[in-house]
C-alpha cells in the first residue's frame, strides 16, 4: 500500500470553537475510507481543509508526497483531488449532462476562439465529452434525465449528479460528503455499487456518511470524529464495537 | 469504468415530483415553434423598418446597436452572473476613438474600430485584473467608477473630444470602397452584425469555455473544486463583453454621424439593464428581443400622450412580473418547461 493522502495534525479554529482538533490519518491509494461522527463533529470542516476551501489553523495536508496545505481548490483538483458538497452545489442553468461535462474541464482543452470556430479537433472532443457524460449519468442511474436542467431534479438525483460530475474529473482521490443523504433505498443501493466500482477502478475514496449501511457495505477503513477529535480508526466491524464510538453516538 | 444501463426510470423519484416527467413529443414540438417565435418577431420588426424606412428605421437601427451592447453585457451578467454598471465606458472609448480617428485623422472605420477595441480591452484588463481576484463587489464598484470617469474625460478633454459640443461629420459605416448609405443598407449591416454576435454567443454557450462561465455563475465553489480558474474566466467574460460594448459605441457614432458625452451616459446602462432583464438574462435571443421591445415600447404609447410614461411603466412592470426571466423565459414557460 502506498499513501495517497496524509492529513497531519489538521486543526481549524473559529474564534473560541475548535471545529477540527489535531486530526491525523492517511488514505491509501486504493479502497474506501469513511469518516463518521455525530452532527457537528467537524467532518465537513475537515473536508474543507483537505480540499482547500478553507486554510487550516494548523497542520499539513500531503497529497501524493507533495505538501498541498496552502494550495487553492482548483490547484488541488488539478492534482487529482476532487470533492462533492454536503449541500449540493450544481450549476443550475445547465442540464444534467452539461453539469457532468463541466467535470471534464481539467481533462479537456479549448477556449473562446476554439468555441466559436469549432475546428474538427474540438468537434471530436465535444463528442467525446458528450459520450463520457452520458456514460457517467448511466452509471449513477440518471441517463433518462440527461437533458433536464439540474435545478429541476429531485434532491436525491441532484446528489447523484454531483457524484457523476466529480467522477468526470477522473480524480485520484474522490471526497464525498454525505452522498446518500436524501436518496431513496434504490438510489442508495446503486450509490453503494457505484462507490465500490470507483474504488475498484483505482480511485481512492474518502467518504463522509451517516448511513451506516452504506459505510458497512463500502468502507475498508473508518475514521471516527467527535467534537473535532479523532476518537477511533479501524475496520468497520471493529469501529462499530468500539465503546468510545458507541458512547459518542449515544451522546 | 463499466457502463451499466440505467435501471431507474424517470418516474422512480419521490412522489409529488410530477414536474420531473419528460416532455412529450407534442410539447417539444410546441417548444420548437415557441423558441423560433422571438426570432420571427425580431425579423418582422427589422423587415418592417427596412420596408417602411423613416422614423421606424431610425429607432430599429438604434435598437440593433443596443442589441450588440446588451449581447455583450449578457455574457458577463447573464452567462457569468456578474454585475457591471460601467460598460458605457467601453462604448464611449470605442465610439470616441472611432469618431476622432475617422474625422481628425481620416482613418478608415475598420482601423479606427480596432484601435477603439484595443483601448477598451486595455481598460477592461486594467480594471478587471485586480478587482476580479477579490471577493465581493469591488468590480461592480470599479465599473461604476470607470463609467463616470470616462464620461468626465469626454467632457473635459476638449482639445480631442470637443467637450459638450461633441464631434460631428463622422462618416457612415464602411469597409474599403463600400459605404452603407440609406436606411436599408445601414439596417442590413447592423442586422448582420447582430446575427454574428448571436452566433458567437450561441457557439460559446455550448462549449468548454461557455460551460465554465455557467459553472462560475452556478457556484464558484463547485467550479473551483472541478479545477476551473474562476478569476481567469471572469476576466475573459469581462473582456469579451467590453469588446461588444466597444463595437456598439463604434456603430453608434457611424450610424448617427455625431457623438457627445451624453450619448454614453449612465442612462445607457439603465436602458441596457432594462433590455437585458425584459429580453431574458442568459439567453441568446433575449438581448435582441429586449432591445427591440424596449426601443419600440415608448413609441407604442405615444398616441396616449399624457399617459405615455405611465403606460410604458405599467407595461414594463407587467413584463417583469409575468416574465421574471425575461420574454425568452416566458416562452419556455408557455412550452411547459421550467424557465431556463
Ligand atoms: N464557517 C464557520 N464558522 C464558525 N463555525 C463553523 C463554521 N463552519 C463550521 N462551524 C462549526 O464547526 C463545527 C463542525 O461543523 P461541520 O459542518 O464540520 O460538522 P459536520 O461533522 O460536517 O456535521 P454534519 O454531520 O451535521 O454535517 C460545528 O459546530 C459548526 O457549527
Ligand atoms: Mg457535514
Amino acid at each position: 500500500m502506498t499513501v495517497r493522502l496524509s492529513v497531519e495534525g489538521a486543526t481549524k479554529r473559529y474564534g473560541g470553537l475548535t471545529a477540527v482538533d489535531d486530526v491525523s490519518f492517511v488514505v491509501p491509494d486504493r479502497g474506501v475510507t469513511a469518516i463518521i461522527g455525530p452532527n457537528g463533529a467537524g467532518k465537513t470542516t475537515l473536508f474543507n481543509l483537505i480540499s482547500g476551501a478553507q486554510p487550516p489553523t494548523a497542520g499539513r495536508v500531503v497529497f501524493e508526497g507533495e505538501d498541498v496545505t496552502r494550495l487553492p481548490p482548483e490547484a488541488k483538483a488539478a492534482r487529482g483531488l476532487v470533492r462533492t458538497f454536503q449541500l449540493v452545489k450544481l450549476f443550475a442553468d445547465l442540464t444534467a449532462a452539461e453539469n457532468v461535462a463541466v467535470g471534464t474541464h481539467l481533462k479537456t482543452r479549448g477556449g473562446f476562439l476554439s468555441a466559436v470556430f469549432r475546428p474538427p479537433s474540438i468537434r471530436r472532443m465535444e463528442a467525446g465529452i458528450a459520450a463520457r457524460s452520458r456514460e457517467l449519468l448511466d452509471l449513477v442511474g440518471l441517463g433518462a434525465v440527461a437533458d433536464r436542467k439540474a435545478a429541476t431534479l429531485s434532491y436525491g438525483r441532484q446528489r447523484l449528479l454531483e457524484v457523476a460530475r466529480a467522477l468526470a474529473a477522473e480524480p485520484k482521490l474522490l471526497l464525498l460528503d454525505e452522498p446518500a443523504a436524501g436518496l431513496n433505498a434504490e438510489e442508495s443501493a446503486r450509490l453503494s455499487d457505484v462507490i465500490r466500482k470507483i474504488a475498484a477502478s483505482g480511485t481512492s475514496v474518502l467518504l463522509i456518511e451517516h448511513d451506516m449501511t452504506l459505510v458497512m457495505n463500502t468502507a475498508d477503513d473508518v475514521v471516527v470524529i467527535d467534537f473535532g477529535r479523532k476518537i477511533a480508526q479501524g475496520a468497520p466491524a471493529e469501529v462499530k464495537a468500539n465503546p468510545a464510538v458507541i458512547a459518542a453516538y449515544l451522546g | 469504468m463499466t457502463n451499466s444501463p440505467a435501471t431507474t426510470s424517470p418516474d422512480a423519484g419521490p412522489p409529488g415530483l410530477g414536474s420531473e416527467a419528460e416532455g412529450t413529443p407534442a410539447r417539444s414540438g410546441l417548444a420548437l415553434v415557441l423558441g423560433a417565435l422571438p426570432w420571427l418577431v425580431a425579423a418582422g420588426l427589422v423587415g418592417a423598418a427596412g420596408y417602411l424606412g423613416g422614423y421606424l428605421a431610425t429607432i430599429v437601427a438604434f435598437a440593433l446597436i443596443y442589441a450588440v451592447f446588451v449581447t455583450g453585457l449578457n455574457i458577463f451578467m447573464g452567462f457569468t452572473a456578474q454585475v457591471s454598471f460601467g460598460h458605457n465606458a467601453f462604448a464611449a472609448i470605442g465610439g470616441y476613438t472611432s469618431a476622432v480617428l475617422t474625422t481628425t485623422y481620416e482613418w478608415p472605420p475598420l482601423a479606427a474600430f480596432a484601435a477603439g477595441l484595443a483601448g477598451s480591452l486595455a481598460l477592461a484588463g486594467l480594471i478587471g485584473w485586480p478587482t476580479l481576484r477579490l471577493k465581493g463587489h469591488y468590480l461592480s464598484m470599479g465599473t461604476l467608477a470607470i463609467g463616470l470617469i470616462v464620461y468626465e474625460i469626454a467632457v473635459q478633454w476638449e482639445s480631442v473630444t470637443q467637450g459638450y459640443l461633441g464631434i460631428s461629420g463622422i462618416p457612415s459605416l464602411g469597409i474599403g470602397r463600400f459605404e452603407a448609405t440609406g436606411d436599408r443598407q445601414i439596417l442590413a449591416v447592423l442586422t448582420a452584425i447582430v446575427l454574428l454576435g448571436a452566433f458567437v454567443v450561441a457557439r460559446m454557450r455550448r462549449s468548454r469555455f461557455g460551460r465554465a462561465l455557467s459553472a462560475v455563475a452556478g457556484s464558484e465553489e463547485a467550479a473551483r473544486a472541478l479545477g476551473i480558474d474562476v478569476a481567469r474566466y471572469k476576466l475573459a467574460s469581462f473582456l469579451l463583453s467590453a469588446g461588444f460594448a466597444s463595437l456598439a459605441g463604434t456603430l453608434f457614432v457611424h450610424v448617427v454621424g455625431y457623438v457627445s458625452p451624453e450619448v454614453f451616459g449612465l442612462h445607457m446602462v439603465i436602458l441596457a439593464f432594462t433590455m437585458l432583464y425584459v429580453g431574458g438574462l442568459g439567453t441568446v435571443v433575449g438581448p435582441i428581443i429586449g432591445a427591440l421591445v424596449i426601443s419600440l415600447l415608448p413609441e407604442t404609447f405615444r398616441g396616449f400622450r399624457d399617459y405615455q410614461d405611465l403606460g410604458y411603466g405599467a407595461a414594463l412592470i407587467l413584463l417583469l412580473i409575468y416574465a421574471p426571466r425575461g420574454m425568452a423565459g416566458l416562452i419556455d414557460l408557455a412550452a411547459g418547461r421550467k424557465a431556463s
